[in-house]
């Protein structure tokens, strides 16, 4: 039922939290049963796998190619628990040392001098105060960063392969089995949200959580937010949270706009030290 | 207001490194010495007839290791071959089309080398002193043609001034394609500049230009044959006028982006006064472009003995093809090391064991020296090398100017000595 009204309403926000909830129960006790069978039948183990296999591509919405995707971060909302970090961490198996999303700490002291620093990209939070900085500090903030799935993305552009490219309903994906990982698109994008995975030797990157979107889920840094800073969602649809920002009069900030990359990551309350 | 540094969890080390220093090096070689032989086969300059052929080898030789560093670093070279077979047109990716010019180049370069090359291997066929093993070769070569008539020796003429014709924009495609792969990127303001084709260009001419002078006098040296002074004067020649190109685009180029002081200038002039400051101002511009610019000139507009022209076109040519691998280190790493949060600098330090490392680029450079030599068993290197030119001479349009200079310019290695 809330699958429908999803489909119908296509309100990413509420919905998706709820329907998330029951996903988690269900889930919980699939993994509850198929553990408990695994036990009992080792020998039939690989049907059981196959037939999860199967229920995950029945749970698949339909590619909805009218829907604009936006994702916005509100700066003046974080406040840097890397939440998110750990979630993207854990949902899309990312090797240590490399980041689909980082948070960024930007302290600014009274003679406009600014430091930024991410250790260990945020994931661990920012539980550490700077001790480096001598003068009177000004503003400290906190900028989370990830994929900013370009209109004109460069790193689709660049690939010679095409292992990039743009899914029907806008999200820039990397297919790993088609990568040669010659880096290209690491050099192209302005952002540096990509990186050559240790494990697999391909180009890697933030998808927004693609595979959770096309279940009608959130993001999972979106979903582990507890501030709701990260907010994601259609801008196409009239009652979602992120059309609603995007019609009111908050400004509303992209990085480096003048690379014409065309983001559809969208910053509130973006400084202008904040590159 | 200072900027401490800070750089991107990600962009923390240089991704494209050795390996890609030295590929648009080789490129640049096998561009420049195509260039050479062409100066000869289309454009008739009479002087670079010894070198003709051998450029076209030296060419081939580099050629068949342009794709050794991309392989080497690749994360999966398996799949390479998906540059060809699903090329990203819609880009368009200037990578794509890599394959298809890389290809397409050598095919040309390997016809070419075929019709030079037909008369003198169905001579060497013919002679009883050959190995049974080049025979073979010679045989597969020719593809069974046996006609060493003056017609076939005029159409192989006409073939190979018509293929060294369309190899000259073939070849500089493939080097200034290599240009737009880092031209192109918007992200790296050092390599953002439509004149980032045309300096890969002319700096790979330099290089080849270098290589065929320092390589023609060592060859024959060692061997101890024959080596014309013309030959040597005009590649000078064409060294210097290349290296006059080359070198005022590339400071035209910094000086325009200087005096347009954007915020780019601001990061470009901080990385060339920081850590490019010695391998780009003191090493590529001001010892290994300056010195050899002024000798070079000094060489080319006034008159030197053979000897001054020998030594100093040598150490010239020496420091120019260093130059050029230098200029490709500061292009590529220097890009990379300039941070994209915009906030300092990147570190690269090569190693000597890693798997792009100090020892892989040392084998891959050295592999097109042992391939030219085992290509120079096959093709004799040197026009001398067999009679049958000599023998056409009458047939050809040009035969008095090349004995002129054969009675007054020749002169032998050992008088040099």
């Amino acid at each position: 039922m809330k699958l429908n009204n999803f489909l119908n309403n296509k309100n990413i926000t509420q919905d998706v939290i709820d329907l998330d909830r029951r996903g988690f129960i269900n889930k919980f006790l699939e993994g509850t049963v198929a553990g408990s069978l695994f036990v009992v039948v080792p020998m039939g183990a690989g049907d059981i796998f196959h037939e999860l296999a199967e229920d995950h591509e029945k749970n698949l919405l339909a590619m909805n190619p009218d829907a604009k995707y936006v994702f916005i971060v509100d700066i003046t909302q974080c406040i840097g628990c890397g939440s998110c970090c750990v979630a993207d961490k854990k949902e899309n198996n990312v090797p240590d040392g490399q980041y689909r999303t980082w948070v960024e700490r930007y302290v600014i002291d009274m003679l406009e001098n600014v430091y930024v620093d991410s250790p260990n990209g945020g994931l661990n939070g920012f539980n550490e105060q700077r001790t480096d900085i001598e003068n009177e500090i000004r503003d400290s903030f906190f900028v989370p960063k990830l994929c900013n799935h370009c209109e004109d993305a460069p790193c689709i552009q660049v690939c010679p392969v095409g292992a990039t490219f743009t899914t029907p309903d806008g999200f820039v994906i990397v297919d790993g089995t088609h990568c040669v990982g010659c880096g290209y698109c690491l050099q192209a994008c302005p952002y540096g949200v990509r990186f050559i995975n240790e494990k697999t030797h391909t180009a890697d990157k933030c998808t927004w959580c693609y595979h959770r979107v096309r279940k009608g889920k959130l993001p999972a840094c979106v979903n582990a937010c507890p501030t709701g800073a990260r907010k994601f969602g259609d801008a196409n649809d009239r009652n979602s949270e992120v059309s609603k920002i995007l019609h009111s009069p908050a400004i509303l900030t992209v990085l480096k706009k003048d690379l014409g990359t065309a983001p559809a990551l969208f910053y509130i309350g973006k400084r202008e030290e904040v590159v | 207001m200072d900027i401490a540094e800070f750089l991107f969890p990600n962009d923390t080390h240089p991704h494209w490194t050795l390996m890609i220093v030295i590929y648009p090096y080789i490129t640049g070689l096998v561009a420049g010495a195509f260039i050479v032989s062409s100066t000869y086969h289309v454009f008739k300059v009479e002087a670079l007839k010894p070198v003709a052929r051998f450029s076209l080898i030296f060419a081939f030789a580099f050629f068949a290791f342009a794709t050794a560093p991309l392989l080497t670093h690749l994360g999966h070279p398996e799949r390479a071959l998906n540059m060809l077979f699903t090329p990203n047109f819609s880009g368009p990716s200037m990578m794509a089309g890599f394959g298809y010019i890389y290809l397409t180049y050598g095919l040309l370069l390997i016809f070419e080398i075929l019709f030079v090359y037909r008369i003198p291997m169905i001579e060497m066929l013919e002679n009883k002193n050959t190995p049974k093993w080049r025979v073979l070769i010679y045989k597969i070569l020719t593809l069974g043609s046996r006609d060493k008539s003056p017609d076939s020796y005029h159409m192989d003429h006409k073939v190979a001034v018509f293929l060294g014709g369309l190899g000259i924009p073939l070849a500089s495609m493939l080097h200034g394609y290599v240009g737009f792969i880092f031209g192109g990127v918007k992200a790296v303001s050092w390599w953002f500049t439509p004149l980032m084709p045309v300096i890969f260009l002319l700096s790979a001419s330099v290089s080849g230009i270098a290589g065929i002078i320092l390589l023609y006098v060592l060859i024959k040296k060692w061997t101890k044959t024959h080596l014309d002074m013309m030959t040597v004067r005009a590649l000078v020649k064409l060294l210097w006028t290349f290296l006059i190109f080359d070198f005022v685009l590339e400071m035209l180029e910094i000086g325009v982006h200087a005096y347009g002081g954007t915020e780019h200038w601001h990061h470009i002039h901080e990385l060339l006064s920081g850590p490019l400051f010695y391998t780009f101002w003191i090493g590529q511009v001001l010892i290994l472009t300056a010195i050899p610019f002024v000798v070079l000139g000094f060489l080319t507009l006034l008159k030197f003995s053979d000897r001054v022209v020998l030594t100093l076109g040598m150490i010239s040519s020496l420091m120019l093809v260093f130059q050029v691998l230098f200029m490709r280190w500061n292009v590529v790493v220097g890009g990379q090391i300039l941070a994209k949060s915009e906030r300092g600098f990147l570190e690269y330090h090569p190693l000597w064991f890693e798997k792009e490392g100090i020892l892989t680029t040392i084998i891959i450079l050295s592999a097109p020296f042992i391939f030219l030599w085992i290509l120079g068993k096959i093709f004799p290197l040197w026009n001398d090398d067999d009679n049958y030119e000599i023998k056409h001479q009458n047939d050809h349009f040009d035969n008095k100017i090349h004995i002129k200079h054969e009675k007054n310019d020749l002169i032998d290695t050992k008088s040099i000595n």
